[in-house]
């Protein structure tokens, strides 16, 4: 996982220049993280699955629409197959597999998902080869743009743009709409909202694939940043996951700070540390979990 | 000669969840050897005041002293160290573990031998003799092979308060005993805890009167998370407030 | 009856396992020390899961956390195995990680903990990684000799030898966390299990309970460690991945949690498997990835225990009336 920024740079004159790159970086894969943390963080904290191929969705997403954009060279098509792809993939998994009755405990669904873990990533390799790849930019966001010394990709201002629009979205879903309020209200009391008439199943096919598409989407946002690769699965799976223990199960909110958190935190160690940058983010997880074992949204 | 000292001061006793007021400003105190009785309408907050009583759950506010030491802020195994013990309104026993693994947990837990690693639990020929005892007294002896979840529900009930008798705590806190048991079965628990010993302080939440006024030398009525009344059984029933209320409806039996 | 069934069957499997080496071709011997060294593993992750109740999918901190401190005293300070110190210093060290990590993680409800470790895990998967100087990075440490008693005449470097170097280890193991699992200690953990909040009620200090099985554990994860390192010759970071965490858990799983033998069965298992599988196709971490999912969907009480209950069902056919 490559994350070269502009202008990274020597201490001295250059140091502001720095800080600044370093922190848009951070936040740009932090949204990243975001995509991929809020459809775990509603998996676990509404719906109490365990889901460990979330990584595999990623990679999965961004290798189809690797493969959409080579065929078509249109990066549109590619994001809108990447994510109906892995939505559609999302229901099919939770409808035959992870809504029966030998998956209800989070043992099992460990263990079931990780099975698809162990599945997909073999698949990808068998598919597309274990050479890192990277999809191309699209042409209209190709290019840079300054900001008195600072020098930065366009893509990646889009990307924040894109995590903000989606930020809003979801914030909008949650607390606006029927389905927002039945997550807010937890759907495991399955009594309760049977009697409004709701279809739970239903709702909780809906989360299950928003979260998987939200994760086909990102891994084919994410192609032209961060690449496709062997192990990028659970490399990105581990940080979506420590994501979530520092913002807490089940809170968006404890996603969106927690996903930026540890993309700055990602951002400034992989500069400053390159050693240890894994090190650095451990450091976070212990310290916020110190404080607050729940997490820093958390609701246990 | 100095006073007795009281086995249980309970203080300003409150507790929020979220905006929802459990517990308001409850305070009581009770003699050692009391039996208190707690009785009230569903969800007045008798079961979070045992939850609290019992180290479960952290009150928001006010302070609880049993037998003088100020135990508010005590994690619950130290508590039931000091010499209180429970039982649960739902059976929370050993289900998968046999009649004789629950009793020989239950006295395990003040010795040593829970930390002993390289011990056979089968080579404490004390602690299995004395197992023996209490079982064959209460006639549970010729099922201690048999899972807890197989026993009738009446046998459950009665396996909580030999495992809570056994463990010779001090201050017992019986969270509805007698709830899902026949009416022979129930007069059988009254006359068990009426032969508690003396040294045996019993706090009782039951949800029936016949029960609880067969046993109660005090009763405090909660409503609402706040003290009601608290005194004598006759002085309780005696209470407009709480006749109204609670009692007088269906109950005639005063 | 049963007890001298049981005295029988493990009579049985004591002389198969001493007996096999002269029976079959190197390579088979060769894999027989794997299986053992990851029974241990197994086992000790069975000691957590299956008797406490705590599910860990870290459980390859302390494996790895072993062997990479054999790694680097072997290789780096001795440049050549001084066994007693590098066995010490292994177990000693996933203890203190444990140790460590049971102080943060402890607390933590179910899912929240099986993430926690598996994130611990994972980073320090993430440190030997990436640390060049001490840990080689992702190439690992190679060059790691085996132990050498020269007052034996016991040459590790044969295939056969270490086998019973590896026996030894894991029968000491055995009886050990057989002891351990059936102490009083033991009949804790089984109560633990079953309902934590009735155990804090009758007394116990639950949290401690855990921390010292946790710690117990990773000693005999780190054991597996420390066999392992020798075993391969080498120390990678795979052995802190959460591969090997989960492979711990499925061969549990599989083999039966909470009966201690099943997860050695489980372990042999699973090890043939990938070796049988992966002479036909480089494709076997789907068939891998399958077995985990079919674990879940038609035994998950484990195989030890069908084996059990088909033996009783059969019962009546074989025992004279």
């Amino acid at each position: 996982m490559s994350l070269q920024g502009e202008g990274r740079g020597d201490r001295g004159p250059h140091r502001m220049v720095f800080v600044i790159t370093q922190i848009i970086n951070g936040i740009v894969f932090g949204m990243l993280l975001f995509l991929l943390a809020t459809g775990l963080t509603l998996m676990l904290g509404v719906m109490r699955i365990v889901n460990l191929a979330h990584g595999s969705y990623y990679l999965l997403g961004g290798y189809i629409g690797y493969s959409i954009a080579k065929v078509t060279h249109n990066f549109f098509l590619a994001c809108l197959g990447g994510f109906l792809a892995i939505g559609i993939l999302g229901m099919v998994i939770y409808k035959t597999i992870l809504e029966k009755r030998f998956a209800r405990e989070a043992l099992a669904q460990v263990l079931i998902t990780f099975g698809m873990l162990l599945i997909i990533s073999d698949l990808c390799r068998w598919i597309w080869g274990g050479t890192p790849l990277a999809i191309p930019k699209p042409s209209l966001l190709e290019g840079v743009i300054h900001l008195g010394e600072i020098v930065f990709p366009v893509y990646r201002l889009a990307m924040i743009i894109i995590g903000i629009l989606i930020t809003f979205f979801l914030w909008w879903f949650q607390e606006k709409t029927k389905y927002g309020a039945i997550v807010r209200a937890g759907v495991d009391d399955e009594e309760m909202t049977q009697a409004t008439g709701i279809n739970i199943s239903l709702v909780k096919t809906l989360i299950f694939s928003l979260g998987a598409l939200l994760a086909g989407f990102a891994g084919v946002v994410g192609g032209p940043f961060v690449g496709l690769s062997v192990g990028l699965d659970m490399e990105i799976l581990l940080l979506a996951i420590v994501v979530v223990i520092i913002g807490g199960m089940g809170s968006l909110w404890g996603a969106l700070v927690g996903a930026l958190l540890i993309g700055l935190v990602d951002s400034f160690g992989k500069s400053l540390l390159p050693e240890l940058s894994i090190f650095t983010i451990f450091a976070a997880m212990v310290i916020v979990l110190a404080i607050k074992p729940s997490g820093l949204f958390g609701t246990k | 000669m100095e006073a007795p000292l009281e086995a249980l001061v309970v203080e300003n006793l409150s507790k929020q969840f979220g905006g929802l007021n459990a517990l308001h400003e409850v305070s009581f105190r009770v003699d050692p050897g009391e039996r208190l009785a707690i009785i009230g309408p569903n969800g007045a907050g008798k079961t979070t005041l045992f939850q609290i009583l019992s180290g479960m759950v952290a009150p928001s506010s006010g302070r609880i002293l049993a037998f003088g030491k100020d135990i508010t802020k005590w994690a619950a195994h130290r508590r039931a160290a000091l010499g209180i013990g429970r039982t649960f309104q739902i059976t929370n026993l050993f289900l998968k573990l046999t009649v004789l693994d629950n009793l020989l947990l239950a006295m395990e837990a003040s010795g040593l031998a829970r930390y002993n690693l390289f011990r056979p639990v089968s080579s404490y020929k004390h602690l299995h003799s004395q197992a023996e005892n209490i079982l064959k007294q209460s006639g549970m002896w010729d099922r201690r092979d048999i899972p807890v979840r197989s026993l009738s529900y009446g046998e459950q009930r009665q396996l909580e308060i030999i495992l809570t008798l056994s463990q010779n705590r001090s201050l017992l806190l019986l969270d509805e005993p007698t709830c899902g048991l026949s009416p022979e079965e129930a007069r059988g628990f009254v006359s068990i805890i009426r032969s508690f010993p003396r040294d045996y302080t019993v706090l009782l939440i039951d949800h029936d009167m016949d029960v609880t006024f067969e046993i109660a030398e005090k009763v405090l009525v909660l409503h609402f998370g706040r003290v009601l009344a608290f005194g004598s059984p006759e002085e309780v029933k005696g209470n407009s407030q709480v006749q109204e209320i609670y009692m007088g409806r269906d109950d005639e039996s005063s | 009856m049963k007890n001298s069934m049981q005295f029988l069957g493990m009579a049985i499997l004591a002389a198969f396992l001493v007996l096999l080496p002269l029976l079959l071709p190197s390579f088979y011997t060769g894999l027989l020390s794997l299986i053992l060294i990851f029974a241990i593993f197994a086992m000790s992750l069975d000691i957590l899961q299956g008797y406490t109740g705590l599910p860990s999918l870290g459980h390859a901190a302390f494996l790895g956390t072993a062997a990479y401190v054999v790694g680097v005293l072997n290789v780096k300070v001795f440049k050549g195995c001084c066994f007693g110190v590098e066995l010490v210093s292994g177990i000693f060290s996933a203890a203190v990680v444990a140790a460590l990590l049971g102080l943060i993680v402890l607390r933590s409800r179910e899912v929240y903990l099986l993430m926690i470790l598996m994130a611990s895990s994972m980073m320090l998967w993430g440190i030997a990684f990436k640390w060049r100087s001490l840990a080689g990075g992702d190439d690992g440490l190679p060059g790691i000799s085996r132990p050498h008693f020269s007052l034996i005449a016991w040459d590790l470097a044969g295939t056969t030898h270490f086998y019973y170097f590896v026996l030894l280890f894991f029968s000491i193991a055995a009886i050990l966390m057989y002891l351990v699992v059936h102490s009083s200690f033991g009949h804790t953990l089984l109560g633990i299990r079953e309902s934590e909040t009735r155990m804090q009620s009758l007394g116990y200090n639950v949290w401690l309970q855990k921390y010292i099985a946790f710690i117990v554990a990773a000693m005999f994860a780190g054991l597996s460690g420390v066999l392992l390192a020798y075993y391969n010759g080498f120390v990678s970071p795979t052995e802190l991945h959460l591969v090997t965490s989960a492979e711990g858990l499925i061969m549990v799983i599989l083999g039966g949690a909470g009966t201690l033998i099943g997860p050695a069965i489980g372990a042999g298992i699973i090890l043939l498997v990938k070796n049988f599988v992966s002479c036909y196709t480089e494709h076997w971490m789907i068939i891998l990835g399958a077995i985990y999912i079919f674990t879940v969907m038609f035994a998950p009480q484990g195989i030890y225990r069908l084996f059990k209950q088909l033996l009783q069902k059969w019962r009546p056919l074989w025992k004279p009336s």
